[in-house]
């Protein structure tokens, strides 16, 4: 004998309809300005963001896994030490990156420890602290989208964005 | 960027009654390695007047979907059956379910009054003629039609298995668009299966990771919107998010809640460095777990929260550590060959879930507690993040393809390593976070 038990109650529960907003202007993640974001300046001006990024060179490479500043590393980074030294109106954020090869987390933290490694050695180059924030992007923001070593390599990268009142 | 949405009221309740625990010959032990899913026969349930016609087709359909879904049941197609059921309460044929090698049948009927949508379901045993379990009957919201039919398919497996279900579920997760150095990420809830996807942040900034909280009313998650990740904390009723805040300077990520969701577990970076941290939600303070120069990172605790499985490079390369749920000496569980991370502990507290990488490929494996019995389920160029299903039997992770056009989208295989399934979503998918069952 089978018993059909009745159970009848209402219980509410809400459910949140669809969210969408769609703004252009947002496009690209709130910052990552390493993926090829245009700088102001003319390149020829060397107190310029423009001469920063294409003479002096903003951004460092790093070998798998690695955080440790090469000696290719270090010479760029000299360079960008004595271009903050001689611009001192110019703040820097200084945003570290992954490849693919990586869970998300462990990226996160890569990148990290990169965006730091540069930093330490700007501040062991005479730059102040206080003009330099570091931010990791781990594997969110690929420069170059294949998945072999060549692009991998520009990907693990640290790249100094610079900020600050004078770029208005 | 955050509206606030239109909310609407799916009324759904079902209560067990008591039911008199029949254990009849019908059971799939699950421990025992399914390897020739059960047959099994949906009928369409029988409406109860034209409004529920379309509604009884649609139930029955997904009830059929849920148990496919987990490998363990096949559907017998219904242009085999011999018997139609036009009537809830007419005897069941059971020889005619036989000639066709049903060894289950699910029979139900659905009316419509109003909004108000009640279905009535029964589970049989063929072979013995006898019902499984108790007839039920569960009454809802039109609207709420697909959680009653998980309700109903929750309940079939659960008589059948003798473990509780996971259809009616949600996922929280990552939407993705756009090309891989210019992706566009939402925080979304759906449904287990993928149904009823509902945004709860727009694009404009990259967010990480979502974590439900034990009960499923709140997600913890990482985002970029101040201009460097930190943690925040939805309410998902209100769709309302609060920063977590941790100190000055800092960045944080990779939260998760603790077992009685008064606390969060989570990875502070600091001067370049990652270590573990807990903070208590109430008052906002944090104190420290970790301290080392080694990055630890993705922590989970144990079901009964007395502990906290993570990763660390402090042995050089990412492995598995456990340690006391307030700090204090880790173990190393991880010794295979490879890198390991993201390990997430089985709410049946038996099994740790992680993401292996090994000679480049990565793999979703399941390992006891102790790193023993280490089980790869699956293989590709980018598995990774694992979440369990209610029941701990299901794993939910993210998979990603190679190249310039590569693509995150989500999958699910069983911890047998059988059944891997794509979940399907509008767009890409990462980060799955499989949420408790539902009420």
């Amino acid at each position: 004998m089978n018993v059909l038990s009745k159970v009848l109650a209402l219980g509410a529960l809400s459910v949140i309809a669809a969210c969408t907003n769609n703004d252009p202007s947002a496009l690209g993640g709130g910052g990552a300005g390493g993926t090829g974001a245009i700088v102001a300046g003319s390149p020829s001006d060397p107190r310029s963001p423009a001469y920063f990024q294409q003479t002096v060179g903003d951004r460092v490479l790093f070998a798998v896994d690695q955080s440790t500043l090469s000696s290719q590393a270090q010479t760029v980074l000299q360079g960008q030490a004595e271009w903050l030294l001689a611009n001192p109106d110019f703040v820097a954020n200084i945003e570290g990156h992954a490849d693919e090869q990586g869970t998300r987390e462990y990226n996160l933290a890569l990148g990290a420890r990169r965006a730091n490694a540069a930093r330490e050695y700007l501040i062991s180059r005479g730059v102040a602290g206080n003009r330099l924030n570091t931010v990791s992007y781990g594997k969110e923001r690929p420069i170059e989208i294949c998945s072999i070593e060549e692009c991998y390599s520009k990907n693990r990268r640290a790249v100094t964005v610079l900020t600050g009142s004078t770029l208005g | 960027m955050m509206k606030l949405l239109t909310s609407l009221f799916v009324g759904l309740t079902l209560m067990s009654a008591p039911v008199f625990a029949q254990s009849g010959p019908l059971r799939l032990e699950l421990d025992e390695g399914i390897i020739e899913p059960l047959p099994f026969a949906v009928p369409s349930f029988v409406p109860d007047g034209p409004s529920a016609t379309q509604y009884a087709q649609d139930i029955s359909r997904v009830v059929a979907a849920d148990l496919t879904g987990t490998g363990l049941f096949r559907e017998i197609a219904s242009d085999a059956f011999i018997s139609r059921v036009s009537s809830f309460e007419a005897p069941v044929q059971f020889a005619d379910w036989k000639a066709i090698n049903a060894d289950a049948l699910i029979t139900g009927a659905v009316n419509v009054s109003g909004k108000t949508l009640t279905v009535r379901f029964r589970v049989w045993d063929v072979f013995s003629g006898q019902e499984l379990g108790n007839g039920l009957q569960l009454a809802g919201t039109t609207e709420g039609w697909r959680r009653m039919a998980h309700k109903v398919a929750d309940q079939v497996y659960s008589r059948i298995t003798g473990e509780g279900g996971y259809f009616d579920s949600r996922v929280a997760f990552v939407s993705e668009s756009g090309p891989k150095n210019q992706r566009l990420k939402r925080l979304a809830i759906m449904d287990y299966d993928g149904a009823n996807v509902q945004y709860m942040t727009d694009s404009a900034a990259i967010v990480l990771a979502p974590r439900f909280s034990p009960t499923g009313d709140r997600l913890l998650y990482t985002s970029y919107e101040s201009g460097s990740p930190r943690i925040y904390v939805l309410d998902v009723g209100r769709v309302k998010r609060q920063e977590l805040k941790t100190q000055d300077g800092t960045m944080s990520f990779s939260p998760r809640f603790s077992p009685d969701g008064r606390s969060i577990v989570y990875s502070l970076i600091q001067g370049g460095n990652t270590d573990l941290w807990k903070m208590d939600l109430a008052s906002g303070q944090s104190t420290r777990l970790t301290n080392t120069p080694a990055i630890e990172t993705a922590p989970s605790y144990s079901p009964d929260g007395s502990q906290i499985v993570f990763e660390s490079d402090r042995s050089g390369t990412p492995q598995l550590y456990v340690m006391p749920a307030n700090g204090g000496e880790a173990t190393r569980i991880s010794f295979g060959a490879g890198r390991y991370g993201t390990p997430v502990w089985s709410p049946r507290g038996d099994l740790i879930a992680f993401t292996k990488q090994n000679q480049g490929r990565f793999h979703i494996g399941v390992m006891r507690t102790d790193g023993s019995e280490e089980r790869l389920l699956t293989a590709s160029f980018l598995d990774e993040g694992p979440t369990w299903s209610p029941n701990g039997r299901v794993i939910m992770f993210t998979r990603e393809t190679q190249g310039a056009s590569g693509r995150a989208s989500l999958y699910s295989v069983d911890i047998s390593g059988r059944n891997l399934r794509p979940v399907r979503t509008p767009d890409g998918g990462s980060d799955p976070s499989w949420g408790p069952l539902q009420n």
